[in-house]
């Protein structure tokens, strides 16, 4: 059955308070979700005072500055710390969005950080993605062709390269599917809106060969179905990419085909 | 336990090749609510005040009751449509969700044929 409520040992509780360092005239509040799994205790909620004269603008700058000055057992994940890599995914103040793109002036009272929700914690903010990851990899994103290759490049005519803008520029941060109510209670089994999006760009790719392969493979109660047009995903993009529309084309492509 | 590599649980026992009439008869049955729901929203006030034997001759006009018996129908596979989404989203042991659907499909079809049994006995003067 669902879960209504979180697992034995997963209540958050109360941390510790790290106070900004003495002289700090611009002082902002951060609530930071912690966890680990070598300690035998339950999640904990630390609110840090970080001096904003000594950070970047943006939430993960903040972490980063957490990490450097007061806490370096801190663990989350970053690498671009400009919005192309989509590492640094977590729930910040509430929504689901990349902690590198998120500026701490556009979040009111305290900046309150959390993991990707509803996804097994590894550590503090580092969500664990294996599942996730692996349903992309069931949708076989790569361009499937059984025509001999030609001499050249495959041609692609603008018109067709079009249909691909808004879908080639996900990232895969996960965003939308650790935001959607149905990926939540049938993770196992529906794959989610990054990854039907990504189902979704290779089928409009006009060089592929494989749709009808691909939309049998996506047809499916569970797979593809348990999409209720919620379209969490859709608000929470922080790339602004429309997963609930890429999700209604593949439905109505299976129905066209009938 | 069992010892299985991301891609097999992802994969699990593949596609069900299945959804799609579901998802579309969703969409037929709701638009023809809309339209029979009109029709009956239409006719209802035309009713008021009206007693058993005027009500009986309203049901025992044709288009009434074909366009009732529809009604009952598209609302009650409509209804079983639902509630087919809310068990499968919910309840995951896959008995308890076999055993549910049925009972629920089980209600849904005596429902039916109870209403659509009482509009053609009412509209052919058997109650």
């Amino acid at each position: 059955m669902v879960a209504f409520r979180l697992p034995r040992g997963s209540e958050v509780r109360k941390g510790r308070r790290i106070p900004a360092p003495d002289g700090a005239s611009r002082v902002r509040e951060f609530r930071v979700y912690r966890y680990s799994p070598d300690e035998d205790e339950s999640p904990r909620l630390d609110s840090f005072e970080v001096d904003l004269d000594k950070s970047g603008p943006m939430v993960l700058d903040a972490l980063i500055e957490i990490k450097n000055s007061a806490d370096s057992t801190l663990a989350f994940r970053r690498s671009c710390r400009e919005g192309v890599c989509g590492s640094c995914a977590m729930n910040i103040d509430g929504t689901n969005t990349l902690a590198c793109t998120k500026a701490i002036d556009d979040v009111r009272g305290p900046v309150k950080v959390y993991p990707l929700p509803h996804m097994p914690v590894i550590k503090d903010l580092v969500p664990d993605l294996t599942d996730a990851y692996a349903q992309y990899a069931l949708v076989e994103p790569w361009l499937k062709t059984e025509s001999p290759p030609p001499a050249r490049e495959r041609l692609q005519s603008e018109e067709d390269r079009r249909k691909l803008d808004g879908l080639y520029e996900c990232i895969l941060c996960f965003c939308c599917s650790t935001s959607c109510p149905s990926y939540w209670w049938n993770g196992d089994r529906y794959l989610g809106p990054a990854t039907l999006l990504q189902a979704a760009r290779w089928l409009e790719d006009s060089r592929d060969e494989a749709a009808g392969e691909r939309l049998n493979a996506l047809e499916d109660p569970f797979r593809l179905y348990r999409c209720h047009t919620i379209m969490n995903c859709t608000k929470t993009c922080p790339k602004g990419l429309n997963p609930a529309r890429a999700i209604s084309d593949i439905k109505r492509r299976i129905q066209q085909r009938r | 336990m069992r010892l299985l590599t991301p891609l097999a649980r992802a994969r699990g026992d593949g596609s069900a090749h299945e959804g799609a009439h579901h998802w579309w008869m969703q969409r037929v049955s709701a638009a023809a609510l809309v339209l029979l729901g009109a029709w009956f929203a239409w006719s209802v006030p035309y009713l008021v005040g009206a007693n058993h034997g005027e009500f009986v001759a309203w049901m025992a006009r044709p288009v009434n009751s074909l366009l009732l018996v529809l009604l009952v129908i598209a609302g009650f596979y409509h209804g079983w449509l639902g509630v087919r989404v809310v068990v499968e989203d919910y309840v995951h042991a896959s008995v308890a969700r076999m055993t549910t659907l049925a009972v629920c499909a089980g209600i849904s079809w005596l429902a039916a044929a109870g209403a659509v049994l009482a509009v053609l006995r009412t509209g052919m003067g058997g109650a």
